[in-house]
This record gives structure tokens, C-alpha cells and sequence, in this order.
């Protein structure tokens, strides 16, 4: 096999270069229409074995992993953390040690805190994908992110992209904000102080504090979805009040100059950051990110595994 | 008993403010004579210093010995080991531990353990509050009788302000001063590093400098409502700096000390979840920590201390969220002083010494930190001119924790001398 395009891990897209950004949304096209298929299936990785360690509930990422690796036809494990070890109290280099002496090729992994994606990684042999740690990156999500606005707007430099909501525990924001950065779009974030780190602006990042007014200057929204805890933690004082503030309604967008395209991590919480019509509305690309981000999953996991970049051209590519 | 006598010498004594060559002679545990030329009788014991410095034993006052209680980190015996092989002939030992040091008996362990240990001398720091619960004073006039030299809830910040007021006025018949942990917690709580670009780039909760200031500042004014004399632990930030130049200026009863890992790093440091730059205070920016230089050198800060923190190897090899704070630092102190102070010209070698141990007994009022006759023969044997490799293998402490292995430091102790006995000899080198 030859070494990955890619590097051993993919931790978050702070650390990738703009070139294997494209790189991986240029690999998940092809992959796009396996799906597409009646026998959704390719060869690509026949005989590894895949770990999907999640340490936190998850349903759309673990399915979306869990469906790319199975459309590649490797050989895949979940591992949830209750009804595991985990939840006897081994600690996560024991995990990581255990893994590893099985032999595996290649580990998911969500966990709830930040850096814990690179701790695994450092530790262990085999390719590391993060799908998600803590506040800190989830670079899956936003290569899926890159590839809707990408079919939609035909190309990523100079566009306007105002990441709203709980930036501050937001893992989606950080990774959008590296990998909007590196395809020269331009990124604004816009939300109550509480939750938007004014240090990111040394990033090149803009801050517009009212949403009106991000809404007049973006050409998409990625609205994140605000926990019911920050209320409890006092960052906001009611959810009522944050979606009169900051929510993204129908009436909001009818305002503004052009039409926005509406993009959701998920899950979302209907009538608080987003409204019901703006989520099923004709501007929203929020189920276009789900069926994306199996393709990109797809790409991510076969240019770690030393895939050349269009995988038809690898031997037994076109093999049904 | 013995008699010792270091030879051709560069001795500073920073308690007279001496420097030059000398000899100096030690009987019965006791500094004799310091002078030029003193005459070796037959048989005595000698010691060549030439190209060395020859100075009071330095003094730590912020150690974490761990012993009772987590004795997998550290013990009182290996802690003071590295104490002297750091150059330190006495440090003071926070009362954390399991139980806390806040009874008499707790304190007498603690005395015990270090006459049987034989190293540097320990003096025990005793809670402030009972089980450091911050409710309830312990009983400072018993924890004093036992050996105590300070009352301290380290590792948490006294939060009532009646109770730091009462500590504060309560410890002024007994003449110790009220070391706190200076961190509004509910600022800082769930906080893993410094609040800033880099904690908003690595997703982990930020420690504002404020959640330390708002605490100097409290303290500052129970000083001056009280007249008790508040000392200020491991100053980290450019605010506490300025608060405490005020206060100064005031002539409030107000020391502080500052550690070597916040004079010398700054929160990029804990970029890619290094554990070992995970301590609290927070490593804060390149701003803060020339601030704490700037105060060492003018004297806002008077003395540094080393937060010695040793942790069992397993324990920092987790989530940066999970890792527990701190890192050791007896063995390194001096070697950072020089590099980071004396080398770029913040501080001179006597100014160095002086805030390593002529200060801090001060601050403790603690026997030490001087050469002059008569005094307890509590001096080291340096040499300031040695770069020197921070291997794990070299260290006498229990425990690794150190940002600094693999880095090279300058200035080591060649020999730790505590009340006329040498307690530490570094083995001759190899010549390369």
C-alpha cells in the first residue's frame, strides 16, 4: 500500500494543507454515486479492520461512518462506551493498548474531550479519524460542510460563510472555520458574546454580533445547535429569548438582499436556533450534508488506507 | 563534631550583600568563620570550591511533598532528596495531602518524617481551614507549636472573604503569614489552561487572568483591613504584577513569590494537549510572563518558590481535561534562574540567590538564607556555569512531570550542606 496523501491521522483541519482539503472533497465525488447504486459496495477495503470507537452517543456521525466503511467493504466493529470497558473505568491509553494488540487498521473516534482524538492517535500504529473530540475539532463534519457549498456554489474562494450560534463548545465551528479558511472562503461568526471567543479573530475570522446583520453579509449560514445546558451554565438567559435574538427565521431571511443557503450540523433544535420553515424550507441543504458526508467519509477512510486519489484507478477499482 | 572547610570559593551572601572570594569553616553544625585564607587544622575536612560559587542554601517555600497519602508520587524522603540535589537545604510543605496537614499530629508526622528522611529540612505549611474545607480555622497556635511556619489551603484559594479575614487577624499573634491560592473559582472552575487563542483553538475551558487578580486584589484589601501580612502563591499574571507594585507602594504586609515554569513558558506551550504544561496557575502569555520577570527584578515579587507538584507517570498520560495540574520543579529551579533570569540580565547571580533563599526565609521567617557566623552551616556549592541535560534518569524526585526533560539548563548543585552535614554531592563527572 502506499502512504497516505493524507498523513497516518486525520485529527482536525487545522493541520491539513488547502491542496489535501480539495484533495479529499475531489475523492468523495466519485464516491458519491457508490451510493447511488443498487449494490452499494467497493472493493476498496476489502480486508481491513475498522474500530468505531464513540464515546459519546452519537447517531448520524456512527451511521455515516459506520455505512462509508461498509460501502468500502472493510470489516467493522462499534464499540460504544457504555456496555464497555470504558464504563469499568479503564483509561483511554489502556483502551488505545488494546486496540493496537489486536491488529486493527484504522479507529473512529468520538469522545467527549478535546484532544483526545490526538492522544489516541500518537499512541497507536494504526490511522486515527477523529469524529469529533470535545470543543475542539470534528473535520469530517466540515468536509462534508465544504462539499454541499461546494455542489451548490460551484466553487469555495470568496465565499461568505457566517457560522451562528454556541461557538464556544462548538467542535463543527472550529473545524469550519480551519477548512473555510484554507479554501480562501471568508467566515464570520455571529452570536451572544457568551459563546463567541473574541480570539478568534486573530484567525481572520469576522465577528458580527447581530444576526440581521450576518444575514446581510453571508451567502450561507452554518446555524450550530445550542445545548439546553448552556442556558443551565447561564450563557443565555432563555431559549425563548435566544431564538427571538438569534434564531434563524423565515422572516429574518426574507430581509435580506439574496437568497442565503442554510446548512445544520444536526440535531436540530427546532424553533431555538433554527426555525421549523427554515429547516424544511428551499434555501436548507441540511440533508445534503448527510448523504455528503457518507461520501466523505468514504474518501477519508480510503486515502488514509494509502488509496490513490480516484479510487477506480486503483487495482480492482471498477469491480462490482 | 566535624569540622568543614569550603576553600576558594566565590562566596555570596546575599543577606549582607557580600560577593567575593572566601573560604568559609563549619563547626558543630554552625557557620564558624567566613575570610580570606582561613588556615585548615590537621584533620579537618575539606572541600575545594575554586570556580564554584559558594552560598546560603536555597529555600523553597511552595514544595508538594505528597506524603501522607499519595506516597506513589512522592514521599517526604525522595522529595527532600531532590530538594537537595537541587540545591535547597529547606523547603515548606503545603498540607494537601491525605489527611491534611491541619492538627497537631498531622504536623509532627510531617517534622518526623523529615528528621528520619535527613535530607533538606522540611517545615510543614499548615491548613487554614480544617480539612481545608474552608469553613472552620484550624488551630494555628498547636500547628505552630508541632513546627508549623505558615498556614496555607493551597490547592484551593480560601474563598470566603470572612475567612480569609479572620486567618488573616487570627495569625498576627503568632507572627505567620496567610499564603493563598489566589483563584476566584467560580471564574475559573472547569478551567484546564490559560483563557486565550489557544484555548480557543484547542476547545479546552480557558482560566481568565482575572479569576486570579479579583483574589490578589481581595487579599490586598484584607491586608490593609487587617494589618496581617498576606502571602500571595505563584503569581502567573501582568494584572497580579501591578496589584501587588500597589500594594507595595502602600506598605501593606504583601509578599508573593512566582514559580520557574512562569517566568520562563507561555500558554503555546500547551498546544498538542501536553499534560505536562497543564498546572494551575495557568501557563499564561509571552506578556504575563515578562511582567513576573519585571516584578522579580524590582522586587514586586520577592521570592521563587518552585510549586513542586510530582505526579505518578500514569497520571498526566490521560485527556488534558482529565490530567491533574502541576509539575515538579525542585531540581530544575536553579538551572531555569540562570538561563531564563541571570542569563538575559533580569536578575544578577546575588539577586538570583537572594530571591532563592535569603528572601523566602525572610518572607517564612525562616532560619537560613545567610552565611553569617554563627548561623545553622544550611549552604550549597554551585556551579553556575554548567550546562546540564534534564534526563529522567538524573532526577531524585519520585516522579517525571517536567516540561523541561531533554532541555538544557544552566547551573547545578555540586554540593547541599545542611546544618554541617553534606546531604548531597554530586558524583564527580567523567572528564569527555
Amino acid at each position: 500500500m502506499t502512504p497516505s496523501s493524507l498523513g497516518k491521522d486525520l485529527v482536525g483541519l487545522e493541520f491539513l494543507s488547502t491542496e489535501q482539503i480539495l484533495l479529499i472533497l475531489d475523492t468523495a465525488e466519485p464516491f458519491k454515486e457508490v451510493s447511488e447504486r443498487a449494490i452499494k459496495k467497493v472493493p476498496a477495503l476489502r480486508g481491513k479492520t475498522i474500530v468505531n470507537l464513540f464515546f459519546e452517543p452519537s447517531t448520524r456521525t456512527r451511521i455515516s461512518f459506520e455505512f462509508a466503511e461498509k460501502r468500502l467493504s472493510a470489516d467493522t466493529v462499534n464499540v460504544a462506551s457504555s456496555g464497555s470497558s470504558v464504563s469499568k473505568g479503564e483509561t483511554l491509553v489502556d483502551t488505545a493498548r488494546n486496540l493496537e494488540a489486536m491488529r486493527i487498521d484504522m479507529v473512529v473516534i468520538r469522545h467527549p474531550a478535546s484532544g483526545a482524538a490526538q492522544f489516541l492517535a500518537s499512541r497507536i500504529r494504526s490511522n486515527v479519524i477523529n469524529a469529533g473530540d470535545g470543543k475542539h475539532e470534528h473535520p469530517t463534519q466540515a468536509l462534508l460542510d465544504l462539499l454541499t457549498l461546494r455542489d451548490h456554489f460551484g466553487t469555495l474562494a470568496g465565499l461568505k460563510v457566517a457560522i451562528c450560534g454556541d461557538v464556544l463548545h462548538s467542535r463543527v465551528a472550529r473545524s469550519n472555520i480551519w477548512g473555510l479558511l484554507k479554501v480562501g472562503a471568508e467566515v464570520a461568526l455571529c452570536g451572544p458574546a457568551t459563546l463567541i471567543p473574541r480570539e478568534f479573530e486573530s484567525l481572520g475570522v469576522k465577528l458580527i454580533p447581530r444576526i440581521d446583520d450576518a444575514i446581510a453579509w453571508a451567502d450561507a449560514l452554518n446555524v450550530l445547535r445550542l445545548q439546553l445546558e448552556r442556558m443551565e451554565a447561564g450563557f443565555i438567559p432563555s431559549l425563548r429569548e435566544y431564538n427571538r435574538v438569534f434564531g434563524v427565521t423565515r422572516e429574518r431571511l426574507e430581509r435580506a438582499p439574496k437568497d442565503l443557503v442554510i446548512l445544520h450540523p444536526g440535531p436540530m433544535n427546532r424553533g431555538v436556533e433554527i426555525d421549523s420553515d427554515v429547516a424544511d424550507g428551499p434555501h436548507s441543504v441540511i440533508l445534503p450534508q448527510v448523504t455528503n458526508g457518507v461520501a466523505v467519509r468514504m474518501a477519508v477512510l480510503y486515502l488514509l488506507a494509502g488509496g490513490a486519489p480516484d479510487w477506480r484507478s486503483a487495482p480492482g477499482g471498477e469491480e462490482r | 563534631m566535624s569540622e568543614l572547610l569550603i576553600r576558594g570559593g566565590r562566596v555570596i551572601d546575599p543577606s549582607r550583600g557580600t560577593d567575593g572570594p572566601a573560604d568559609v569553616l563549619i563547626r558543630d553544625g554552625r557557620i564558624e568563620a567566613v575570610g580570606r585564607n582561613i588556615p585548615a587544622e590537621p584533620g579537618i575536612e575539606l572541600v575545594d570550591a575554586a570556580g564554584k560559587v559558594v552560598a546560603p542554601g536555597l529555600i523553597d517555600i511552595h514544595v508538594h511533598l505528597r506524603e501522607p497519602g499519595f506516597e506513589h508520587a512522592e514521599t517526604i524522603a525522595s522529595g527532600a532528596a531532590a530538594a537537595a540535589a537541587g540545591g535547597f537545604t529547606a523547603v515548606c510543605a503545603m498540607p494537601n495531602t491525605d489527611p491534611v496537614t491541619d492538627s497537631q499530629a498531622t504536623v509532627g508526622f510531617v517534622v518526623r518524617q523529615a528528621i528520619r528522611a535527613g535530607q533538606a529540612r522540611v517545615y510543614p505549611i499548615g491548613a487554614v481551614s480544617l480539612g481545608q474545607r474552608g469553613e472552620q480555622l484550624t488551630e494555628f497556635g498547636e500547628l505552630i507549636q508541632a513546627g508549623a511556619v505558615a498556614v496555607s489551603d493551597d490547592g484551593k484559594p480560601v474563598r470566603s472573604s470572612h475567612l480569609m479575614r479572620t486567618a488573616l487577624e487570627y495569625a498576627k499573634t503568632f507572627g505567620i503569614p496567610v499564603a493563598d491560592h489566589c483563584e476566584d473559582l467560580s471564574l475559573a472552575q472547569g478551567g484546564a489552561m490559560h483563557e486565550g487563542i489557544i484555548s480557543a483553538r484547542l476547545g479546552l475551558k480557558g482560566i481568565p487572568s482575572a479569576a486570579e487578580e479579583i483574589m490578589v486584589a481581595r487579599n490586598i484589601l484584607l491586608a490593609e483591613l487587617t494589618g496581617g501580612h498576606v502571602h500571595l502563591c505563584h503569581m502567573s499574571t501582568r494584572g497580579s504584577v501591578e496589584l501587588i507594585r500597589w500594594a507595595k507602594s502602600k506598605g501593606l504586609r504583601v509578599t508573593a513569590e512566582a514559580t520557574p515554569h512562569h517566568f520562563t513558558l507561555t500558554h503555546e506551550r500547551c498546544e498538542g494537549y501536553d499534560t505536562n504544561a497543564k498546572m494551575n496557575p495557568p501557563l499564561r502569555e509571552a506578556a504575563d510572563r515578562d511582567a513576573i520577570r519585571q516584578g522579580l527584578a524590582d522586587g514586586s515579587i520577592d521570592c521563587i518558590a518552585s510549586d513542586h507538584a510530582p505526579h505518578h507517570y500514569d497520571a498526566k498520560e490521560r485527556e488534558f481535561d482529565e490530567a491533574p495540574n502541576g509539575i515538579v520543579g525542585l531540581e530544575t529551579a536553579f538551572g531555569l534562574g540562570m538561563r531564563e533570569l541571570v542569563g538575559p540580565g533580569v536578575l544578577s547571580l546575588p539577586e538570583l540567590l537572594a530571591r532563592m533563599s535569603t528572601l523566602p526565609a525572610r518572607v517564612f521567617r525562616l532560619p537560613g538564607g545567610t552565611l553569617a557566623v554563627g548561623a545553622p552551616a544550611d549552604l550549597v556549592v554551585l556551579d553556575v556555569e554548567r550546562q546540564w541535560e534534564v534526563r529522567r534518569e538524573a532526577l531524585h524526585s519520585k516522579s517525571l512531570n517536567s516540561p523541561f526533560l531533554g532541555e538544557t539548563l544552566r547551573g547545578q548543585a555540586d554540593l547541599t550542606i545542611v546544618g554541617g552535614r553534606v546531604v548531597f554531592q554530586r558524583p564527580p563527572r567523567s572528564t569527555s
